[in-house]
């Protein structure tokens, strides 16, 4: 179509319900939107409905739940509702950041997917007036044996050190599992942190009506268009045909925007900003729009374009990446114009604001939309679904399993199964180190990244976790360990824990079974955020996670942000000594419920793994203000938070970063006839911690009652069982320990 | 001293190079813009920092090698003066001229970052003085275009006249680089390109400290 007039007559004819159920807005949605518009829309209004209708830009399923999560602390700067959440960290600065999915896009398409999921979740932070300081993923791959997962790793790992490489933004942490319950759905979640002063943040909130509207960035294509919509449906086989529909990252012009951004930023000319990610022009435009009150009127022929001949329908559509839209103050375009100039960015008006509260479009000299804002933004549906709650499971029963014979064959599998094994091949291709801030990254194999506040004295802290198991297992308590476990990856390294970012990936909302997960997760992880003064501040909702009807394990991920106030008092689990004694602070784990060692020793699954461990939410907050205190005062050599793998797994990763032997015995009681539990059982609110007889003599540990498991030294990880000296014990070379675990993930890639 | 840092729009250690100059020399570099930018008179130093000049999506430092300030950079190099180029900056250089061969795709096809443990060639050179002949010491790499390549006769040549700064340990090739050279230097030994980022390094982060040294070096030489 290159005609005018013919293009106009397709915009804007009006559309009817079947049209609607091709842009996946259902009946009663229809009757909404018809009631709402007093009409039937045209094509152009239909397009924009169904964008800002769903899933993924409404939360129409989600929404009355994620209103459970606390959201408010005293260092809480901006709740979830702008690009991220902004946390105090003292000083007159704050930390920025959030959690995003690009699930669908990275497996049709993993290379771009998984780079401009990056890209996007940067935009948000620096949308905020945040220089971007650290980035971090969360992935979950398919069973290692499934013929599409080794192309997949590898396309979304070069795709997420192809982004952020480039713009220079270090990949300091992240997590990579695999579970054939993603062979057909992977995770691509990224995180982005960044810092700003607090008297210099922008936000999407705070437009006035006659204020220019400023597109800036790269020009609009017809890449992504309807990828919102995409991301907000089930898959079905041969998805992978979808790939128009997946953007594509140009991380060199990501580069330009932010520091040209950050250049007009430092000036005084924005009035409210917003990227364009996904719905594009039609989210960034109405959400600043129903967030100020006002309206809208833009006229399309302004917008810089990619490829001639481009509708209404698709310029308002596409998601072309590295584009941002922002709402000046008066007069204030020449100075924009001239930064942008500067960094070889287009940078246009294409309208302004009003006070009619419509949304108006303008495509060659004629309207081809006029919609109020309002129904697109706050009114949009908001559902109860049905939820059914997932029945408890059963005890796990040990007894019914034989004993292993040799505990030492145990720790070499359980640290070289996929889930653990070293990702070394992942993280050596992300630049862990521009910008000179990076005090501890994935190199260490720590619980927690450490990055200095630029210039400053100060760090923060920065993790991921979710253990879709426990929460398979069961959603609430599942939920609770989800963020109980960041806050002890934080614990561990010194640092505060301030706020989270959640990540909530789930399959199909319209089945009761699934949505009694998505409701039963949240509960449970809002119960320990408020257990633990550890409100979320921003998040992502990424629902429809399913290939072929069959959902991906219940995955609510979490990004954890704390604050060290001083960088001389950290901790790692690098650095025990010769000599160390092994001490395990908390309660003795003895779970095997959904651990690692049902899964992998055992090779269990489903029902059959059992119940995962409670969490004592009261043992987490005292447990990690203690570590705290012994990190503060220098009372310790290492710290580890102990999790999947139980006391054992977590000893042997501080001997192998440490470079030391360790020899130990599970915490073992009388009465135990079998030690699984004592060495590989998991639990909550757990640290094992290398401290010197010094050290060790000046904790104040009244009412911690720490257990001293071991030693370190030698060049082995002794495992002591039984009671008395005739007890078998079982050593594992250092050498070849850390051959298994670091063996695995490189043999694995470089198969075939 | 005084420095200079180039900064091109994807140039991304430029932070990273400023902050190792302050620290090394007391005084901030001058940050030359790389479109209409002027290297101060009197600069002993121009450093071509790390990152993605133009985007690299044609050849590493391809475009860069072809911007409006290398004319001043080259006519500083003519005068004797030193410059720096890391990473991103050493392929720069080739692409210039400036110095000889070139950084072809790793042969690991990946992007590779770590702590790279290093040969000091040589402390024969303004750049190396610092440290001992023949030592070993750890500098972070981060890049997916490393694998310096020249010919037999070029890199026979630039070891027989002691151009050749740092080699990869023995056996810790990362890249596939000729003769394992990590760094290489001019003919009047003023111009030195490196893949290892020493402004990494310069103490208090994860990276260790063992680059402060080369600038404490040229502090010496200028």
């Amino acid at each position: 179509m290159t005609d005018k007039q013919t293009i106009l007559a397709h915009l804007t004819a009006e559309q009817d319900a079947a049209a609607g159920v091709e842009h996946g807005i259902k009946a009663d949605e229809w009757e909404r939107l018809v009631s709402r518009l007093g009409r039937k829309p045209n094509l152009v209004e239909l397009g924009i409905y169904s964008v800002m209708w769903s899933e993924h830009c409404s939360y129409k399923s989600s929404r009355r739940h994620l209103a459970k999560f606390p959201t408010k602390g005293a260092r809480v700067i901006q709740g979830p509702g702008e690009n991220a959440g902004v946390i105090d960290i003292g000083d007159g600065q704050a930390a920025i950041f959030k959690m995003e999915s690009h699930n669908h896009p990275s497996y049709i398409e993993p290379y771009q997917g998984a780079a401009t999921g990056v890209g996007g979740i940067l935009r948000d932070v620096f949308t905020m007036g945040a220089r971007p300081v650290a980035l971090v993923n969360a992935l979950r791959f398919g069973d290692p044996s499934h013929p599409k997962t080794r192309q997949l790793v590898s396309g979304v790992v070069a795709g997420i050190g192809g982004y952020g490489n480039c713009v220079g933004v270090p990949t300091v942490a992240g997590e990579t599992q695999f579970d054939e319950g993603y062979n057909g759905n992977i995770l691509v979640n990224a995180m982005a942190v960044g810092l700003a002063d607090q008297d210099k943040i922008f936000y999407a909130r705070g437009a006035l009506p006659g204020l220019p509207i400023l597109y800036v960035g790269s020009k609009t294509g017809r890449d992504g268009i309807h990828g919102a919509t995409m991301a907000s449906a089930e898959f079905t086989e041969g998805e992978e045909d979808n790939r128009p529909t997946v953007q594509v990252g140009d991380p060199f012009t990501e580069k330009l925007l932010i520091e040209a951004c950050l250049e007009l930023m430092a000036t005084d000319a924005i009035q409210s900003i917003q990227d364009m990610g996904a719905a594009g022009l039609t989210s960034s435009s109405v959400e600043m729009a129903d967030k100020g009150g006002v309206g809208i009127e833009m006229n399309l022929d302004a917008v810089p374009q990619r490829e001639t001949g481009m509708t209404a329908y698709e310029i308002m559509l596409s998601e072309s990446q590295e584009r941002m839209l922002m709402i000046l103050k008066p007069g204030k375009e020449g100075v924009a114009k001239k930064i942008f100039d500067k960094w070889d960015l287009d940078a246009e008006v294409i309208g302004v604001t009003t006070t009619t509260g419509r949304l108006v479009l303008k495509q060659f000299g004629q309207v081809v939309c006029d919609i109020p804002v309002a129904p697109l933004g706050e009114d949009a549906p908001n559902y109860d679904r049905p939820w059914t709650e997932p029945k408890k499971r059963p005890d796990f029963d040990i007894t019914k399993y034989p004993e292993p014979k040799d505990y030492g064959a145990v720790l070499v599998k359980l640290m070289s199964t996929p889930d653990m094994a070293s990702k070394r091949w992942v993280w050596e291709q992300y630049d862990r180190h521009v910008m000179g801030d990076t005090l501890d990254s994935s190199q260490s194999g720590g619980d927690a990244a450490i990055v200095r506040v630029h210039g400053t004295n100060k760090a923060l802290a920065i993790c991921s976790d979710c253990n879709p198991h426990y929460v398979a297992a069961d959603p609430y308590e599942g939920g609770k360990q989800v963020v109980a476990e960041a806050y002890r990856n934080l614990s561990a390294v010194g640092a505060l824990p301030i706020a989270i970012t959640d990540n909530l990936n789930f399959g199909n909302p319209e089945k009761p079974a699934t949505m009694g997960y998505i409701v039963k997760s949240i509960e449970g992880m809002a119960e320990a955020c408020r257990a633990l003064d550890f409100p979320v501040v921003s998040g992502n909702v990424s629902l429809y996670n399913e290939t072929d009807g069959k959902a991906i394990p219940p995955t609510p991920v979490v990004g954890g942000v704390g604050l060290i106030d001083d960088l001389s008092k950290t901790a790692t689990l690098k650095g025990a000594q010769d000599g160390d004694a092994l001490v395990l602070l908390g309660e003795a784990p003895g779970h095997l419920g959904a651990s690692l060692y049902a899964r992998t020793w055992l090779g269990l699954k489903g029902e059959d793994l059992g119940p995962p461990p409670p969490v004592d939410l009261e043992a987490e907050k005292k447990n990690g203000g203690f570590i705290r205190s012994l990190i503060n005062a220098g009372l310790v050599n290492a710290v580890h938070d102990c999790s999947d793998g139980g006391i054992a797994c977590a000893a042997a990763e501080m001997a192998l970063a440490s470079g030391i032997g360790v020899r130990l015995v599970g915490n073992r009681e009388p009465e135990d006839k079998r030690d699984e539990a004592c060495l590989f059982g998991e639990a909550s609110a757990l640290y094992l911690v290398a401290v010197s007889e010094a050290q060790l003599r000046k904790w104040d540990s009244k009412g911690f009652m720490p257990g001293r498991l071991g030693v370190f030294g030698g060049d082995a990880v002794v495992l002591e069982t039984g009671w008395g000296k005739a007890a078998p014990e079982f050593a594992v070379k250092l050498a070849d320990l850390r051959a298994a675990h670091e063996g695995w993930m490189p043999g694995y890639m470089n198969a075939v | 001293m005084k420095t200079a840092v180039i900064v091109f729009p994807g140039s991304n250690c430029d932070r990273d190079a400023h902050d190792a100059l302050l620290k090394a020399t007391g005084k901030a570099p001058a940050m030359v813009w790389h479109k209409d930018g002027v290297i101060p008179e009197g600069t002993d130093l121009v450093m071509v920092p790390g990152g993605f000049s133009y985007g690299d999506y044609l050849r590493c430092g391809a475009m860069a090698g072809n911007s409006p300030i290398i004319s001043q950079l080259k006519a500083h190099a003519e005068r004797g003066g030193y410059v720096l180029g890391v990473c991103n900056g050493f392929q720069i250089l080739t692409e210039t001229g400036l110095l000889p061969g070139a950084l072809v795709r790793n042969a690991s096809l990946h992007f590779v970052c770590k702590p790279q443990k290093l040969k000091v060639e040589t402390a024969n050179t303004a750049f190396t003085s610092g440290y001992t002949g023949g030592s070993e010491i750890i500098i972070p790499i981060a890049h997916a275009e490393g694998n310096y390549y020249a010919d037999g006769a070029m890199l026979d040549r630039l070891e027989g006249d002691g151009r050749v700064a740092f080699r990869y340990a023995r056996g810790e090739n990362p890249n596939g680089a000729a003769r394992d050279i990590a760094g290489v230097l001019s003919e009047n030994g003023r111009v030195l390109g490196m893949m290892p980022h020493p402004e990494r390094a310069m103490g208090g982060a994860e990276c260790g400290s063992d680059g402060v040294r080369l600038f404490d070096s040229l502090m010496a030489a200028a």
